[in-house]
């Protein structure tokens, strides 16, 4: 079968891209060389919707970031996403930095970023408790908001699946080539077939854009170092906080997460493709940055995880939306660095508009259905609710992730779901069991289980995540 | 669901057990009394424990977990106590209120005269610990890999590197070496090991696997399953000293880093937490800050031995009992102070005018000692002395209080515990 669209990337662009094409009567496909969507970047960020004062006024990054912010509560609630429009301060510490803030104000301004003020140290007290003794003043920014990244990728890869799109995981794109105006891509054993190729594929972009020649671009891997708190430690902070911007990046932030955890991090080091490696010195540049924006911070006793996650930082300076030079009909969506997040509903919007541009015939599909399939989450029912689901089915009445309260029920739904859970992660992703602060120590080998009877595979057979992360060696003695 | 209950019991592990028969033996009726067991069945962490070492003090025999939890479950069933499991309590404030879901009942809001919190320990994990590197597969707590091998019946890893050396890490380096793994090496951060000196014996010792003593891991290799780590030696205040950096090929990093008491449950109560043990303060009757809800075993402090944890239990079970009878007059608490290498101390406090004719306290200290004596002073006077060969982190130690001691330490407003060394000893 020949697609009409095929998406290298499950990432939050690749999926809502996806999504966003399924509204149209069209054959969609979207690959990625993971096991599961949000592999790479999209898994590991700081979950921010930015408001959209820090990209250089005029550039794409600018005008798809506050385009996405605006988007993000309505996608959201269709995706049964959690999201929360929390409100980010940028602090400014000293006289000597008004400037800097003021020009950012004057950007977001530019920008169009709604209700920006900057607020003197009386006020970000009231709007902040914890803040800084030393912070003097801050931007403030009503409009932005924090998600969970994976999950809005992983919805939004799901609600596609739901309306016809296809997916093929575990698929390593090795080349791309074309034949009588029909693309070819193949990993080596199987090709796919499609009319258009969308390429939005994170740190890889560069590469696969060296498959179809365009080698104008590059993408510089850049990682950040995270640390998640236990959810004893959210009301840490209200707001989104940040430092004054760098040449770096946008710095160490310290933000509630959308599931009620406290995060620190990134910081921002060029590494090697693929390396999502925490470091001791990382770890610590970050909490000793994270400490300078609050009163007080958690001590290290309370962080639960830590992680890090790779940046594809375009060598132009902004989004790469465009077309290849060779193939006609191949879109490069390269660059979507942070606010990569924030812009990916506007950046999917944007890349319709140009496929559309470039002949691809859009026929509304009436059939679209932008509400994903119901997710039951047990903990956040009312007691009602908990005993009516449980008297249908007596598996949501069974704890398997003590410390996230996620029942059995749950933990099978995701399985069975369109584009459902094949793997630990997985499970973990959709449901947050394994997220705790036990860390999945008394539910991994519970999900393992369940993993194994709901696939009718071998308890051997089941992965953390990717084919090599094998966590069973076979039987005992 | 609305139910009433008048001793509900949370956790139907070894604590949770005794402590329904303390209940039960004191004149409790048995439907009562309801134990709460989130898993399928009674018996807690016991059940995967099937090494033998268990029992010695309860019972003056050496048995497995199982067998040890089998004795208990027993009376529990010959008794007719009540029990619901797969019942995860999600609620409890200090009315005695619990909310509990289970796939037989949906949602229950039981009322409860009195409550007793026995929902054990967790372990911690490598995120608590930050330990840099990647985050491949193949990064278990001993206790996840000892349910994988003893209950599943699965093989966690071949070559395995395990950090810390608590009780489980040291079971679980011989479990593994038994069904064919190869322990490379047990490294601790501390110059000494948290576990007892029986299973360093027994399960390094007799196996060769060398304990590496203020060592640590430095990072973790591998992509997508543990290729192998990087270990380091640590100076006096346990930083890695880079010269001594080594690289171990192992695919499994195995953590006995410590444990830590379940309190999430207790702190919807309100409940005053000790910060040194991270478990409720209590009395000598194991009652906590709030009225009619006691604590024991190791959501209380953790504890090396699980006689000890029956004993208490068994306590705490009395205790709710003449709790829901009699009712607790409101005389005097006093408070037990740890001092000068004693770390902690189990009570917190004491009703003077009420202490048993002997009254055991539980402490541990923060280091090795040899030959040091640990002295209790009421009210700054010397009242006991007892000699100590050795003492170490490791080791929970008790003292009895009785007699002359007692009398005295009943007119005190505070108990100091402390070690001392030197020639007076």
């Amino acid at each position: 079968m020949i697609y009409d669209v095929v998406i290298i990337g499950a990432g939050v662009t690749g999926t809502l891209l996806a999504r966003e094409l399924t509204k149209y009567k069209l054959n969609i496909c979207f690959i990625d060389k993971g096991p599961d969507a949000a592999n790479a970047a999209s898994r590991a960020n700081s979950g921010i919707v930015h408001a959209g004062f820090d990209a250089k006024s005029g550039s794409l990054k600018a005008k798809l970031n506050v385009r996405g912010c605006k988007m993000m509560k309505r996608i959201t609630e269709e995706l049964c996403v959690g999201y929360r429009n929390i409100p980010s301060l940028v602090l400014c510490f000293s006289e000597s930095d008004r400037a800097a803030l003021n020009e950012l104000y004057e950007r977001g301004i530019k920008n169009g970023v709604p209700d920006l003020r900057i607020v003197e140290r009386d006020e970000l007290v009231k709007l902040e408790p914890n803040i800084s003794d030393k912070a003097i003043a801050a931007l403030y920014a009503p409009s932005a908001g924090i998600v969970s990244p994976y999950e809005l990728c992983i919805a939004a890869g799901e609600n596609a699946v739901q309306n016809g799109a296809s997916y093929i995981f575990n698929y390593e794109v090795k080349s791309i080539t074309e034949n009588d105006g029909i693309y070819i891509v193949s990993d080596g054993n199987s090709n796919v077939s499609a009319r258009y190729i969308v390429a939005a594929c994170g740190i890889h972009c560069d590469d696969i854009a060296a498959m179809s020649g365009d080698l104008d671009f590059e993408i510089i891997p850049r990682k950040g170092e995270y640390m998640l708190f236990d959810k004893s430690c959210a009301g840490c902070v209200r707001n989104v906080l940040f430092p004054l911007p760098t040449k770096n990046g946008k710095g160490v932030l310290v933000a509630p997460t959308a599931d009620g955890n406290l995060i620190i991090g990134p910081n921002a080091n060029v590494s090697e493709k693929d390396d999502t490696e925490t470091t001791a010195c990382g770890l610590n540049e970050i909490y000793e940055n994270a400490v300078k924006l609050v009163k007080t911070l958690p001590s290290l006793k309370n962080v639960i995880t830590s992680f890090a996650g790779q940046r594809p930082t375009p060598s132009t300076g902004d989004f790469i939306i465009k077309f290849s030079a060779k193939y006609k009909k191949m879109l490069h969506i390269a660059g979507i660095e942070s606010p990569g997040l924030a812009s990916s509903p506007a950046v999917a919007e944007y890349a319709v508009q140009l496929l559309s541009q470039a002949g691809l015939i859009l026929e509304p599909n009436i059939k679209f259905n932008p509400y994903r399939k119901k997710l039951i989450k047990i903990r956040e029912l009312s007691d009602d609710e908990k005993q009516k689901y449980i008297s249908k089915n007596p598996a949501y009445g069974k704890i398997i992730c003590r410390c996230e309260s996620i029942t059995e029920g749950e933990i099978v739904d995701a399985i069975q779901r369109p584009m459902g859970a094949t793997t630990i992660d997985g499970v973990k992703r959709r449901t947050r069991a394994g997220m705790g602060r036990c860390q999945g120590g008394f539910c991994m080998p519970r999900v393992t289980e369940i993993l194994s009877r709901e696939l009718k595979k071998d308890m051997s057979d089941i992965r953390k995540y990717g084919q090599d992360s094998i966590l069973l060696y076979g039987k005992t003695k | 669901m609305e139910q009433r209950i008048k001793i509900a019991i949370i956790g139907g592990g070894p604590a949770g057990l005794a402590a329904a028969l303390g209940a039960y033996e004191s004149g409790i009726k048995a439907e009562d009394i309801l134990i709460i067991e989130r898993d399928s069945c009674l018996g807690g962490i016991l059940n995967q424990c099937i090494h033998a070492g268990f029992g010695l003090h309860r019972f003056g025999e050496e048995l497995t977990g199982p067998e040890y939890a089998e004795r208990y479950i027993k009376k529990v069933r010959e008794a007719d106590i009540g029990f619901i499991t797969d019942a995860m309590v999600l609620a409890l404030n200090d009315n005695k209120d619990i909310t509990y879901i289970s796939p037989t009942t949906g949602i229950v809001h039981l009322k409860a005269e009195a409550v007793i919190l026995a929902m054990g320990c967790r372990e911690r994990t490598r995120g608590a610990l930050n330990i840099p590197g990647t985050r491949p597969a193949g990064i278990y707590t001993a206790g996840t890999a000892q349910r994988f091998v003893n209950i599943e019946g699965y093989m966690p890893g071949k070559e395995v590197v395990i950090l810390g050396s608590g009780d489980i890490g040291l079971i679980m380096a011989r479990r593994m070496t038994l069904e064919g793994a190869k322990v490379k090496a047990v490294c601790e951060l501390m110059p000494y090991s948290s576990g007892l000196a029986r299973n360093i014996a027994q399960c390094l010792d007799d196996f060769q696997i060398p304990l590496m003593l203020s060592h640590t891991v430095v990072k973790i290799h591998g992509k997508e399953r543990v290729t192998g780590v990087t270990i380091a030696e640590v100076d006096s205040s346990l930083k890695p000293i880079p010269d001594t950096y080594k690289y171990i090929s192992c695919d499994t990093l195995m953590l006995s880093v410590g444990l830590i008491p379940e309190n999430e449950v207790s702190k919807g109560a309100d409940i005053e937490i000790d910060r040194v043990t991270n478990g409720a303060v209590v009395d000598n009757f194991r009652q906590t800050s709030k009225s009619g809800i006691f604590a024991c075993g190791n959501v209380l402090h953790v504890h090396d031995l699980v006689d000890f944890v029956s004993m208490e239990s068994e306590l705490a079970g009395r205790s709710a009992a003449k709790y829901v009878t009699e009712g607790f007059s409101g005389e005097n608490k006093s408070d037990t102070v740890p001092k000068g290498g004693v770390r902690y101390v189990v009570p917190q406090k004491y009703y003077g005018s009420s202490i048993d004719e002997k009254t055991e306290f539980f402490y541990r200290v923060g280091k090795n000692y040899r030959n040091v004596s640990l002295n209790v002073l009421a009210d700054g006077t010397l009242i006991l002395k007892k000699k100590l060969v050795r003492a170490a982190p490791g080791e929970m130690g008790n003292i009895s209080l009785k007699g002359e001691a007692l009398d005295k330490a009943r007119k005190a407003s505070n108990l100091v515990f402390t070690i001392e060394e030197g020639e007076n000893v």
